[in-house]
């Protein structure tokens, strides 16, 4: 099985594409009542592109990249509907153990907090080397010498002598590389990148988006970058899809979108970057706060908090709008607000 | 980690002379005539009087002569003499005799929690809110709840008695299978909490981040559980147990009297009893002894399990 998953002739069944999420569903299913918290989200990765996921907090963009992985926590989540297709095979239909030997040596994530996601009791060089030792069957040996050779790929000073280090040895920036290193141990096709730069200071932020974009050009991977942070995204990613209580609002390339945006909720985040031309001004905010995703609003989710709502915004589920390519808005009035009508 | 360790040695002596002043001080301060006591109801010869009153020092008398008395019975200690009970026998000897049969009661005591407290602890860890894990939940509870003067008694009835699956005491000299019953009853204190500290480190480190990782890494889940998770859920347990261990090494006094185990709980109580100064406070020392080189063990065990932890 796996085997079929990675020729790439498999590409062809599926309309070319590395990676599809199509029409899926998830629920979170809790003692207070069932959360909905991904809608109906449809998206695509072609290699060697990048796709950033936007979002505020809940709006489903990391529950969508772990139900990818297949390391959704369930209990509580559960999907209920819709397909991954990788290569091709949708990978909700695989055997546990098949999905199993995708993770890590296909597609490869990173998470938000290093210091958490790596093990605080094993010495880094070991959790790189645990799956090559594992996965590839190398020695101990010769997976520490290519645990050092990966850390001096994601420019980790005196790689050698801090293979035997701790993760609490390492300062945030160090230790993202680390988990990158990591994710890239099994030369994997698509890198899910969880929010890689939240827990970071600005500087150092910088530097890990840039060694990302780095990378994925040099080991020709594609990558998904979740991120709530509009100025994160401009200069790495190829294309942007917009989330809203679990569902994908818009989508389109990355200079269309801070062009004209066409859904108002992506021009309230633009309008909500600080700028220095704007300097001495009240930063322009989205008034409310995200729906509480066990009573979703009716019609459009946005339209409480959503300045150019009407009745029928309440009333009606907005459909996902062409907009020509790949863009598109799920919202009822989009050619207005991407023409600047509204 | 060297200079850690020296310098908790130096704590330990200051703490051994502390504990054993103290202990020395309860045992005699309150004393009317020492000698009238170890005679009991019998007349002292003055012959008797005078070769007592020079052998214990008795002769110098207040604050001073005590301090005389515990300066002259440490030396003998670091000598590594533990000098006589009032009844005459060396103390080293009772010592002797009674760890032996302590540490293995002890030791049946602990391995008693390691195997069925850290294996069903992590079993309920896993399965946190099934059946097994509300089950053994109860059944800790109990065992918690029901303190080893009525348990002891109980085990020794149904299962030495009535079903005769184990000898009822062990009597002097007692025999490895003697003392499992009683080992028995004596780990399951240990072994409840020692269930309840792994269910819930187990049930805390499954949700933790790299978890997680360890998933995405594409690792069997075995290995995730049996490595990553145990690794890091361990620590507090064998923290635990190994203060355990000291705990059980001191004797048991009520395990020991019931069963009539020969061990080192029995001498105590019974030194305590008779009012044998000597014998209280030779094996109070040495408990202090035991008790803070196990202690050490596990701060430096923790270190080494914990990397995060750095004595410096």
């Amino acid at each position: 099985m796996s085997e079929r998953i990675v020729r790439p002739r498999a590409d062809q069944e599926s309309g070319g594409h590395l990676l599809e999420v199509r029409d899926l569903f998830v629920e979170f299913r809790t003692r207070d009542g069932v959360a909905k918290v991904i809608n109906g989200v449809s998206y695509h990765l072609d290699a060697g592109e990048t796709l950033a996921v936007l979002g505020e907090s809940g709006s489903g963009k990391s529950v969508t990249a772990q139900a990818i992985m297949g390391i959704l926590d369930s209990p509580p989540g559960f999907i209920t509907g819709g397909s991954i297709r990788y290569r091709g095979t949708d990978l909700l239909t695989l055997p546990e153990e098949e999905r199993r030997k995708i993770r890590g040596k296909h597609i490869a994530m990173i998470f938000q907090d290093a210091l958490s996601a790596l093990n605080p009791v094993f010495p880094v060089g070991w959790q790189i080397g645990e799956m090559l030792r594992l996965r590839e069957g190398l020695s101990r040996a010769d997976a520490r010498r290519r645990a050092i050779e990966l850390m001096e790929l994601v420019k980790i000073p005196a790689a050698r002598q801090r293979v035997r280090d701790y993760p609490h040895q390492f300062s945030g920036g160090m230790r993202q590389r680390v988990m990158i290193a990591m994710a890239l141990a099994l030369n994997p096709a698509v890198l899910i990148a969880d929010e890689p730069t939240t827990a970071l200071d600005v500087t150092v932020q910088a530097q890990i988006m840039d060694l990302l974009g780095e990378l994925r050009r040099e080991l020709d991977m594609a990558m998904i970058l979740i991120t709530h942070d509009l100025g994160v995204v401009a200069d790495v990613a190829d294309r942007i899809a917009v989330m809203y209580a679990g569902r994908i609002v818009e989508h389109a390339d990355v200079h269309a979108l801070y062009e004209a945006p066409a859904h108002p909720y992506t021009r309230g985040l633009l309008e909500s970057i600080p700028r220095l031309d704007h300097k001495g001004q009240q930063l322009r905010t989205i008034r409310g706060l995200p729906p509480n995703l066990m009573r979703i609003p009716s019609g459009c989710p946005f339209h409480p908090r959503c300045p150019y709502a009407r009745q029928e915004c309440v009333d009606v589920v907005p459909a996902v709008h062409r907009l020509g390519g790949d863009r598109t808005s799920a919202c009822h009035f989009a050619e207005e607000v991407l023409d600047g009508r509204i | 980690m060297f200079r850690y360790i020296v310098r908790r040695l130096l704590q330990m002596v200051l703490a051994f002379f502390g504990t054993t002043l103290i202990v020395y001080a309860l045992m005699f301060a309150g004393q009317g005539d020492p000698i009238q006591a170890l005679a009991g109801e019998r007349p002292v010869s003055a012959a008797q009087r005078a070769y007592l009153t020079e052998k214990f020092h008795l002769d110098q008398h207040g604050v001073g002569g005590f301090f005389y008395r515990y300066a002259d019975y440490v030396t003998n200690l670091l000598r590594g003499d533990l000098g006589e009970s009032l009844t005459g026998r060396k103390i080293g000897d009772i010592l002797a005799q009674a760890w032996p049969v302590t540490a293995k009661l002890a030791l049946i005591g602990l391995l008693v929690a390691i195997i069925i407290g850290v294996t069903c602890g992590v079993v309920a860890g896993i399965r946190r809110g099934g059946v097994f894990d509300n089950a053994t939940l109860v059944l800790t509870l109990l065992v918690l709840g029901v303190p080893t003067i009525v348990l002891a008694p109980l085990a020794q009835y149904l299962l030495g008695v009535k079903l005769s699956l184990f000898p009822p005491t062990a009597g002097a000299d007692p025999s490895l299978y003697a003392l499992l019953l009683p080992g028995i009853v004596l780990g399951c204190l240990s072994l409840a909490t020692a269930l309840r500290l792994t269910r819930t480190s187990v049930a805390e480190n499954l949700r933790s981040d790299y978890v997680r990782t360890a998933k995405a890494k594409g690792l069997p889940t075995r290995r995730v559980v049996g490595v990553h998770v145990l690794r890091n859920s361990l620590i507090p347990v064998i923290t635990f147990l190994g203060v355990e261990l000291g705990n059980l090494m001191g004797g048991a006094i009520i395990t020991e009297g019931v069963f009539n185990i020969p061990g080192v709980g029995f001498n105590l109580f019974r030194a305590i009893r008779t009012e044998d100064g000597p014998l209280v406070v030779g094996l109070v020392s040495v408990l202090v002894v035991v008790y803070l080189v196990s202690n050490l063990v596990v701060d430096v065990l923790y270190a080494v399990l914990d990397p995060r932890i750095r004595y410096e």
